[in-house]
């Protein structure tokens, strides 16, 4: 099976998994008819699959990519599921409009180019309004904004007082005028001199990715545009830590430089405790199993882990996927990946491996996922919890729990592991039905079908 | 006799308008610039009516007018605040720790002035 999603007449201009099933089809000559029959449908709602009326997933998706010689994944894969994820997102922002989302698949295969327009302006208004919630955050908060406005209203108050002296005082005295001219022009310079300071202030930041709400987003936006990888750190001298940092100009906030710095030397440290083409060679050999990869570097699991998502991307494993949560559940590291889309505010799903790992430290969980909007892109995930101790005997434990995703592409899930779980982003935006871990409602009120209970 | 306003300021060119534009109107002015030691000015000079910065170099205002509420003999002083931030929170803390008026900056010279009048009648 496989090897024929990329033979190309159609199935490259392929959108949607119903419009590929559809093509596939039309491509190896089976009838509508007869693919429903291999699949075990009726032909009527097989036509309902193709024409993506019906989100489609697990065993009737595998089946039909049985009966087509295709791998799942060549029916489902592709920029598609993360549109149509984002346009979730989009009407989970706004419930007061009441957006059809159990038509999501539908809109996306019919209207393409309107997806596309709402899916750059939920990301642009996403955008603004991180925006506009820093710069009130830095109106309440910035020493140095707040000082400068306040000396720029004093000036303008001593000005508007003098001036008003001069104007409407008619019997002023030579002395007088001249005191309150003076006055004005030593308070006219120092207001002109205010003002440009705080113009310079502002205009010095307004490239700054103001937009970053943290300095933890501050440093996963920068760690996510390197692909968590940094060359120079990779080599056995000098240690270019402070070179990285010093000339970065995405890391504007003190706090930010001093998390990236952290990052940075526990890189260089594992860096070399895994010396980069050694260890590249082994996780090919060992089929990227941290817990081999472990024994044979002597290094800690969660340090294998980090190893792994810092692969370079000319490996062809950037889709190494990395999350990381303190004992509080709260997501402290997140490198983006195409196979699960990570929440960026609030709660994750409870079913990730990660957090059943925080709830077993340091026994390893590792499971095949698939996402519950992506049906039949499976992932194996590896979990692990650790906890440390920076106050010694006499302070508390901290946990940290840290979870790595490997791309289906680059190996076979062991057949060991058990059937998939599927998972989802977070609730609210997850069409998994009769989830025990759901927590809030979801907006995909239809959810996805997963060939249960097909109707024949 | 003339009424007596102590003005707790730092901006030497507003502490220069207002009591100049306070004298005219008949006003004994007196003037202080610290913080620290602005609580022994009032008790040293003990005036009719205070104007009374937030913003004042090593104590604030607000410190101030802590003090003033807390001093049995000054409990009862009429002040005015004065202040460039005029955000809700500042004028409401004015207001809880028993601030008389409040104004912002920049500020009418006629509006200071009548307030002051105001808050002497009343006072």
């Amino acid at each position: 099976m496989g090897g024929q999603a990329g033979d190309g007449r159609g199935m490259a201009r392929s959108a949607l998994t119903g419009t590929r099933i559809r093509e596939r089809r039309t491509v190896l000559g089976i009838k509508q008819a007869d693919l429903a029959r291999m699949a075990e449908i009726s032909p009527s709602y097989l036509n309902l699959i193709e024409h993506n009326r019906r989100r489609i997933g697990g065993k009737l998706l595998t089946r039909i990519a049985r009966s087509l010689a295709v791998e799942v994944s060549a029916l489902t894969q592709g920029a598609e599921a993360t549109l149509i994820d984002q346009l979730g997102e989009a009407a989970a922002a706004h419930p007061e409009i009441d957006a059809e989302v159990q038509r999501i698949d539908e809109f996306v295969g019919r209207f393409p180019g309107w997806a596309a327009l709402i899916q750059d302006l939920q990301r642009r208004t996403g955008q603004l309004e991180r925006r506009v919630a820093s710069l009130v955050d830095r109106m309440a908060h910035d020493p140095i904004l707040s000082t400068s406005l306040h000396e720029l209203l004093t000036k303008v108050s001593a000005i508007k007082s003098t001036a008003s002296i001069l104007m409407e005082t008619e019997d002023l005295d030579h002395n007088w005028t001249y005191r309150f001219h003076r006055n004005l022009q030593a308070d006219s310079q120092k207001l002109a001199e205010g003002a440009a300071a705080l113009v310079d202030y502002l205009d010095a930041e307004k490239d700054a990715e103001l937009g970053l709400v943290s300095p933890q987003e501050e440093v996963e936006a920068w760690l996510n545009r390197h692909q968590f990888h940094f060359p120079g750190l990779e080599t056995e001298v000098p240690d270019l830590v402070e070179s990285v940092i010093g000339r970065n100009q995405a890391l504007r906030s003190a706090p930010a430089r001093e998390l990236a710095r952290a990052h940075l030397h526990r890189y260089r440290h594992e860096a070399l405790a895994m010396p980069l083409e050694a260890f590249t060679a082994a996780a090919l050999a060992e089929d990227f199993d941290p817990a081999r990869l472990a024994m044979r570097f002597d290094c800690e699991l969660p340090a294998v882990f980090r190893r792994l998502a810092s692969l370079p991307s000319d490996s062809g494993l950037t889709q190494i996927g990395l999350v990381a949560c303190d004992g509080a559940g709260a997501l402290t590291l997140r490198k983006s990946s195409d196979l699960l889309s990570m929440p960026r505010f609030g709660a994750a799903c409870a079913l990730w491996p990660l957090y059943r790992a925080l709830a077993q430290p340091m026994a390893p969980v590792r499971a095949v996922l698939e996402g519950a909007s992506r049906p039949g892109q499976r992932f194996l995930a590896y979990a692990i919890s650790h906890a440390t101790y920076p106050q010694g005997f006499a302070g508390p434990a901290i946990y940290e729990s840290l979870m790595v995703m490997i791309p289906p592409a680059r190996l076979e899930p062991p057949d060991d592991i058990g059937p998939p779980q599927i998972v989802g982003t977070s609730c609210r935006v997850c069409p998994l039905r009769g989830c025990p871990a759901r927590r809030e409602p979801t907006i995909l009120a239809d959810g996805f079908d997963s060939g249960a209970s097909n109707p024949q | 006799m003339a009424n007596h306003v102590l003005l707790i300021e730092d901006e030497p060119n507003i502490m220069e308008a207002i009591r100049f534009i306070l004298s005219r109107d008949g006003w004994k002015v007196t003037c202080h610039a610290d913080g620290a030691t602005a609580m022994a000015a009032i008790q040293r000079a003990l005036p009719d009516v205070v104007v009374l910065d937030v913003m004042l170099p090593n104590r604030s205002g607000f410190d101030i007018l802590k003090d003033l509420r807390g001093d049995p003999a000054l409990k009862d002083l009429p002040v005015l605040m004065l202040t460039a931030k005029g955000q809700a929170k500042d004028r409401e803390l004015a207001a809880l720790l028993g601030s008389n008026d409040f104004m912002t900056k920049p500020f009418s010279n006629a509006e200071v002035r009548d307030r002051l009048r105001a808050m002497v009648r009343h006072g």
